[in-house]
């Protein structure tokens, strides 16, 4: 089996959906004879056509609102918004239009469509290229986010999500783009939607995280493991809907829970993740959900070390729960 | 620099031999009974609203012409996009009184389920896309279903509706543009009616109106008297004939006047001068085409009186249907939100449920 890096697996899966559903377009800025500012959409244009594969001018707002027209006249359609951070221009389109269009028409125009976005910090991108947002997304009904954790994870779930007839806001996180490798299956497979993955399995504590803080979870785990501290770690993968079941087994099993995010505290997917242990694991529980996450300022690029939950955070968040 | 305004039909119903294009009088007596019958829905919606049976109603009065017409030189098989004083359009395509009714009742036959508000009709089988209440998002959304036509090399355009309020947004420059670059069948057709709510042109824009946008945009443009159903049909077709050759996007602006209300939650005289609105009955778009359906004898008195009361009838008829309806159930409220029932909404379905039965909420 071949070693992909992000990148790869999920240039892989995008000439696959391409190859098998000739209404699949993919667009955005730079993506078409370029190949994509991370190159994650070369040869699309050379193998399918400028039609299929194409630049479009700089319009965040245009290409959502574009990509939901192709959408509801039969095209899949693909956009690329080159980083997560730019994506607030089409923030009404996503979040009045694209979220809404299957329920206010009474099911008479649905509208699905999968929009890649690279997000997150650790590459020295100041406020601006380096952001979480997936929470904004979360709360917004009609939209469903994945955030994949490594190769494998990417590919898989790109293509179960471009085979899903709704929107979904992929997210991507660029800082392991090339850092993360592993095995990817150069055929078309597909990850389930809504299914979290027990990657470690533990006693001690439940570590949940979702995309590249995954990797630092699985490196905390490890480290705490030397301490005598045995750590199941969860990869939430999806987002909305996510996959509470999952959660709560391991919780009610471990009674301990840190739950990690590169976003922001306040108000971030980690805050509803404790909401739902409470409610569903209360009488289970020996420790408060114990959030390790950003902080509430802006993305400080000279404080990226500081500002990240890294492996060291996530060791002495694991610590703090596990003694209480 | 100043766009010409395309007229064919004058004042009192004379014909300009400078229009060429053919319109049947079937389709002249339809567009006719089609501007009727939309008034009378608004009437009756607007004093329903006034009664408390509706919560919210967008008259579409003296523009019923630009919708009609620009409806009447296009196929079914093309799309509209609507802003949401366009009912005369979806009327034309056959969307019946009675759903029509229905979905101002916000009733369990409405198509949109109840979901939002009166006025944001849509139906599938029409190509009639549901209204939504964001200004301007329509014009990328119409741009992008154009392309999928283009892709598929299908003999179709979209057309959106927009106002030239809306056309102040930047969903306007996304729309165009990028309809622009990818040369979509896609026309763009704006309803000048001189106010946004309470705003006049003179604050919405500095320019020569919408059209000379096009000029920017590297499109072709068009002005054209709004009221006139024969120019407005003429510049439609036109602007499908460019787009089918390649050459769209294309930016038409018509020029009209709103001379009821923006809704029902409006008021105009605190912002109009007395009699303004009256200056425009004699461009009314009705009763320019009455005059001429007149002098070629294609309709009189009669008729009219004949067909008016049968209409009205209808009309009353689709009320009592709508009112007798009931509401949509609340499983309607979980469903389509995305294409299964995820186990959220379900949970929360459930609760709700129970918590009626239990409650007699």
């Amino acid at each position: 089996m071949p070693v992909m890096n992000i990148i790869e697996a999920v240039n892989s899966a995008l000439h696959i959906a391409m190859e098998k559903d000739p209404t699949t377009v993919v667009f955005g800025e730079d993506v078409g004879y370029f190949g994509g500012v991370f190159r994650a959409t070369v040869g699309l244009q050379e193998k399918f056509g400028e039609a299929r594969c194409f630049d479009t001018p700089i319009c965040e707002q245009g290409i959502i609102g574009f990509a939901l027209g192709c959408a509801l006249n039969g095209l899949n359609p693909i956009p690329e918004i080159q980083f997560a951070d730019y994506m607030f221009p089409a923030y009404d389109q996503l979040h009045n239009e694209v979220a809404k269009s299957r329920y206010r028409s009474g099911g008479h125009y649905p509208c699905a469509m999968t929009i890649r976005t690279p997000y997150g910090g650790g590459i020295h991108g100041g406020h601006y290229h380096s952001q979480s947002p997936e929470a904004q997304y979360l709360h917004t009904p009609g939209i469903k986010v994945v955030m994949p954790s490594d190769p494998y994870e990417a590919k898989g779930l790109l293509l179960a999500s471009i085979r899903t007839p709704d929107p979904i806001i992929f997210f991507e996180p660029k800082r392991i783009y090339r850092a993360s490798k592993a095995e990817v299956p150069e055929e078309d497979y597909e990850i389930p939607l809504g299914v979290a993955k027990v990657v470690r399995e533990g006693r001690d504590l439940t570590l949940v995280g979702w995309g590249a803080q995954h990797q630092q979870n699985m490196s905390a785990a490890e480290a705490a493991a030397k301490e005598g501290i045995d750590i199941e770690v969860i990869d939430l993968r999806t987002l909305n809907p996510v996959d509470i079941e999952t959660v709560s087994a391991s919780v009610q099993k471990t009674g301990k829970c840190v739950v990690a995010q590169e976003a922001p505290k306040t108000m971030g997917f980690a805050a509803e993740i404790s909401a739902l242990i409470m409610e569903r694991c209360f009488l289970y529980l020996e420790a408060p959900v114990h959030r390790c996450t950003g902080f509430d300022t802006p993305f400080s690029n000279a404080h990226e070390h500081d500002y990240m939950p890294d492996m060291k955070r996530v060791l002495h968040s694991i610590r703090q729960t596990a003694k209480y | 620099m100043q766009f010409e305004k395309i007229q064919y039909l004058d004042y009192e119903g004379n014909l300009s031999k400078d229009f060429k294009r053919e319109i049947s009088k079937e389709d002249l007596i339809k567009m006719y009974k089609t501007m009727h019958l939309t008034r009378r829905i608004d009437e009756r919606c607007i004093t329903l609203q006034r009664q408390g049976v509706i919560n919210f109603v967008i008259g579409s009065r003296g523009e019923e012409g630009c919708a009609v017409a620009s409806a009447a030189a296009l196929t079914n098989d093309d799309w509209l996009f609507f802003q949401y004083r366009e009912q005369a359009a979806i009327l034309w395509r056959g969307l019946s009184t009675q759903e029509y009714m229905d979905h101002m009742l916000l009733n369990e036959n409405d198509p949109s389920l109840g979901r939002q508000m009166s006025n944001h009709y849509g139906k599938r089988e029409l190509n009639s896309v549901t209204v939504s209440s964001t200004l301007a998002t329509q014009i990328p959304n119409a741009a992008g279903a154009a392309y999928a036509m283009k892709v598929r090399n299908e003999p179709n355009v979209s057309l959106c509706y927009l106002a030239e309020g809306s056309a102040s947004e930047g969903d306007f420059h996304a729309g165009v543009h990028m309809g622009a670059v990818r040369r979509v069948p896609c026309i763009f057709f704006c309803r000048n009616n001189k106010y946004a709510i309470s705003t006049s042109t003179e604050n919405q824009y500095r320019g020569d109106g919408i059209v000379p946008r096009s000029i920017g945009y590297g499109i072709q443009g068009f002005r054209v008297d709004g009221n006139d159903v024969f120019a407005v049909y003429d510049v439609v077709a036109k602007a499908k004939e460019i787009c089918l050759s390649g050459e769209g996007p294309v930016l038409i602006e018509a020029m009209t006047y709103r001379v009821g209300a923006h809704s029902t939650a409006d008021d105009p005289t605190r912002y109009r001068k007395e009699g303004e609105a009256e200056e425009w009955d004699p461009k009314d778009p009705i009763q320019r085409l009455r005059l001429y359906l007149d002098k070629k004898r294609w309709w009189n008195d009669k008729k009219d009186k004949e067909f008016l009361e049968a209409m009205y009838e209808e009309v009353e008829d689709a009320i009592k249907v709508a009112r007798n309806t009931p509401k949509p159930g609340i499983d309607k409220m979980f469903q389509d939100v995305y294409h299964d029932v995820p186990w959220n909404l379900q949970e929360q379905y459930e609760f709700l449920q129970k918590f009626n039965e239990e409650e007699g909420h």
